[in-house]
């Protein structure tokens, strides 16, 4: 059986993968931004997802206002980085999981989610930079260390899904990987964020005191986010930092009572917070059989008799 | 017809890209699709005017396209995303397109964002609905509803930037 191990949350402005990509990492601004992900990319090396979910979203690079899917899945083989003005950016072609994607498509359809199904889609910024983030730098001609199904959101024309949407999908995710017959090992990104706008006379807006309670209720009380309204996220984390909801549907793919493994936050990298959370799911033996606590509390006795 | 009102349109400055701005700026956001080709960037540059008719814009729309009035086109149904790529074919970082939005210099502009960004207090609504949203005036507490009458001692810690003025006026 498949199961999801693990939630990233992370922020994926694109000046984070301009920086990358032309070497400014060592830089004191982009220092203070790279160094927060230091710990999070020796946490991914020692995981060791075997498939990654990245829910994004698309940039005006794959979509343009013709087609404006609310939830899209990517069930391809492949997906090329975009050219999103400059070139597509110099990182690997991202290897799908299409055996995974299409089971999850037929599994979440039918739990009355109705996904677009993309065999062919290039994927932006969005997706690419929380990849770099996470996964490190990775040479053109190298590869990714995981294969990865990609999850695009609408969240650039209002409305984006509501939080409790949102939240749901993760559920129905959650419930396709248990019920896929490999045993493969799933990490799920939600990605954007977090407060920032971008656009109009208000651009520049970023609210900490959001943030954090945003970064806190994701780990020990998530049904307080869903039922955020729309209009809050665009009054108190920007008209663009309503993308926040994509992480709700990492957080409900997750279990109800997580672990916060790590978080990092710093203002600003470019004109957004940079948010950034992992969060796993207890092992199931501890949460399932409580026998185990005690033998645990044994082992320890006798390694304690031991060096004593 | 005249625009539907909407809970959101008392945002200050702020034009939310909703389902009619995005059907009435169709035109807009293609024309601005289209830069991502380089002979397309060529081809505006050598006559703008010319360029835009295969895009049927509006009067209005045309004129803040070619005036570059950035906030405008954002009101006529353009999408942020989509005008990032005029002002990059214009050879403009986004935090150029940024300050000029908010009536600011790019040095300004970028001071603010290192100090942390514009503050949400003073800039939540045009008709004076200042208190934070729910979701914050709780706070992390699990004592919700005493927490909640604390909410309104919160407000004083509000420091209107003079630069949150700029939003203020739109």
């Amino acid at each position: 059986m498949a199961k999801i191990i693990a939630g990233v949350g992370s922020s994926h402005v694109p000046a984070i993968g301009a920086a990358l990509d032309n070497g400014k990492t060592e830089e004191p601004y982009w220092k203070r931004v790279f160094s927060g992900f230091e710990k999070s990319q020796a946490w991914m090396r020692d995981t060791k997802p075997d498939v990654a979910i990245i829910v994004y979203n698309d940039h005006a690079s794959a979509f343009s206002v013709d087609l404006i899917p609310t939830f899209a899945l990517g069930c391809a083989a492949e997906f090329p980085p975009a050219d999103e003005g400059w070139g597509p950016r110099p990182v690997p072609v991202v290897k799908g999981h299409p055996a995974l994607a299409s089971h999850i498509a037929q599994s979440v359809i039918l739990d009355e989610f109705d996904l677009t199904i993309c065999n062919k889609m290039e994927v932006d910024h969005g997706m690419t930079v929380p990849m770099n983030l996470l996964f490190g730098k990775v040479d053109k001609d190298a590869h990714w260390p995981c294969p990865v199904i990609p999850l695009a959101v609408n969240v650039v024309m209002y409305p984006p899904p509501t939080g409790h949407r949102c939240y749901m999908l993760g559920r129905a995710i959650k419930k396709a990987v248990e019920s896929y017959p490999d045993d493969l090992r799933v990490v799920i990104f939600g990605t954007g964020g977090l407060s920032h706008q971008i656009s109009g006379p208000r651009a520049g807006l970023i609210n900490s005191k959001w943030d954090k309670n945003f970064l806190d209720n994701l780990s020990k009380d998530p049904q307080r986010l869903v039922k955020i309204p729309h209009i809050d996220y665009m009054r108190e984390a920007g008209a663009e930092g309503i993308e926040m909801v994509m992480w709700l549907i990492m957080r409900g793919a997750l279990d109800d009572k997580v672990d916060e493994v790590y978080r990092f936050y710093t203002v600003p990298a470019s004109n957004t917070a940079v948010g950034h959370i992992i969060l796993e799911n207890r092992k199931r033996s501890a949460a399932r059989k409580p026998a185990t606590k005690h033998k645990r509390a044994a082992a320890r006795a006798k390694v304690q008799r031991i060096r004593s | 017809m005249p625009r539907e009102q909407h809970d959101y349109d008392d945002i200050p400055g702020t034009f939310v890209f909703d389902a009619e701005r995005s059907r009435e700026g169709y035109g807009i956001n293609m024309f601005c699709m289209s830069l991502m080709k380089d002979e397309n960037r060529k081809a505006f540059k050598a006559n703008e005017a010319e360029y835009l008719k295969k895009f049927k814009l509006t009067p209005e729309q045309t004129e803040a396209v070619l005036k570059r009035d950035y906030n405008r086109m954002l009101e006529l149904g353009g999408n942020i995303y989509f005008t990032a790529k005029l002002g990059a074919t214009d050879g403009h970082s986004f935090q150029h397109l940024a300050a000029v939005m908010t009536g600011s210099t790019q040095p300004d502009y970028a001071d603010m964002m290192l100090k942390g960004g514009r503050s949400v207090e003073g800039n939540r609504s045009r008709s004076g609905k200042n208190t934070p949203a729910k979701f914050l005036a709780a706070g992390a507490a699990s004592k919700k509803a005493a927490a909640k009458r604390k909410a309104p001692a919160a407000k004083p810690k509000a420091k209107a930037k003079p630069k949150s003025k700029t939003a203020k006026r739109k």
